[in-house]
């Protein structure tokens, strides 16, 4: 099934949920509306082939975009060899998204490192720890505007000489 | 036979301080824990193996912190591993020495940021700084070699090793 296909019938499937399809180099982005994120990616497993989740991803667009954050999936099809990404926008007031590891069970630790580095939780994920920092760690620091000397030091004013 | 065996060892006995004989014991027996943390790493199992063969002089990594005299800060310290040196740290039986090895280990080198410790001296007392990213086996040798003058120099080991007062570090940097 090619790209299009998956789109043509993404959008018959979802067609309020479907904010944006982007195609460039090959590559075919389909950015989605989060309430329906399960959904879609249940679709993309199920009916698509999509079975392997290879990444997932947090991007923080402060002062870029008006809607801060957004939930990258880039998909895998182990049998064709095809990729796909889906793309969620989730605003900064209300930074949760619906967990999709009921979908795919190696979501449950990307999810976790999303939430621990970018500070997007992600509603009924079956355990929500911190992976990456240590597990006391205050404030997500991939986050744009966190420090990135650290919360407790002056930050970094250039170079003496 | 050509060669002349001698009959005896001289008087058998040599005149010796016990504060230099504790010291040569242990600056000739200096056993750092294998403990690795990043490149540095590389460069130190470089200078244990065949080519530089730190056990020519009596340098032998050991696995447990308990046989341990010396631990080599070797690699990036970041604040997630800290706790774990820290222990590891406290489970070397006295005296023991800390080597702070390459550019991170002195001074967090190029990762001024949140997750990574700027220099282990913040936490552990450091004898030894090695320059460097990393130092080549030759920079990690003579760092060695800087502890073992800095281990002879230390006196009144004997009478601290039973109890009677404490040991004289000496001041390396401005002697």
């Amino acid at each position: 099934m090619s790209d299009q296909a998956i789109v043509e019938k993404l959008k018959a499937k979802f067609s309020s949920a479907v904010l944006d399809v982007v195609e460039h180099r090959g590559e075919t982005t389909v950015t989605v509306e989060k309430g329906q994120i399960v959904e879609v990616c249940t679709f993309m497993r199920d009916e698509c082939g999509y079975n392997f989740l290879c990444d997932l991803c947090g991007v923080d667009y402060l002062g870029k975009q008006e809607v801060r954050f957004m939930v990258v999936y880039n998909l895998y099809n182990i049998a064709t060899k095809q990729r796909f990404r889906v793309k969620v926008p989730v605003t900064e007031e209300d930074a949760t998204v619906d967990t999709v590891s009921t979908v795919w069970g190696t979501a449950n630790w990307m999810e976790r490192e999303c939430w621990d580095l970018m500070g997007i939780s992600f509603n009924g994920h079956p355990d929500q720890r911190r992976i990456l920092m240590p597990a006391d760690w205050e404030g997500h620091p991939l986050r744009k505007d966190y420090p990135v000397q650290g919360p407790d030091r002056e930050p970094y004013q250039g170079r003496l000489s | 036979m050509g060669v002349e065996q001698p009959k005896t060892l001289g008087s058998g006995f040599v005149t010796t301080s016990l504060d230099k004989l504790v010291n040569w014991s242990r600056a000739s027996s200096m056993w750092p824990l294998t403990f690795g943390l990043a490149c540095c790493a590389i460069e130190m199992m470089a200078t244990g193996a065949a080519r530089f063969d730190l056990d020519r002089m009596g340098i032998l990594f050991r696995a447990s912190p308990r046989q341990a005299d010396v631990i080599i800060i070797a690699g990036t310290v970041t604040k997630k591993m800290l706790p774990v040196i820290k222990t590891v740290y406290e489970q070397m039986p006295e005296p023991r020495y800390v080597i702070a090895m390459g550019a991170c280990a002195s001074s967090g080198g190029i990762f001024d940021t949140y997750s990574t410790v700027q220099g282990i001296d913040e936490h552990l007392p450091v004898d030894v700084y090695i320059p460097g990213c990393p130092p080549r086996p030759e920079g990690l040798l003579y760092g060695l070699m800087k502890l073992q003058e800095k281990i002879r120099a230390e006196r009144n080991t004997f009478g601290a090793a039973i109890g009677v007062g404490e040991v004289v570090v000496p001041d390396m940097v401005s002697s």
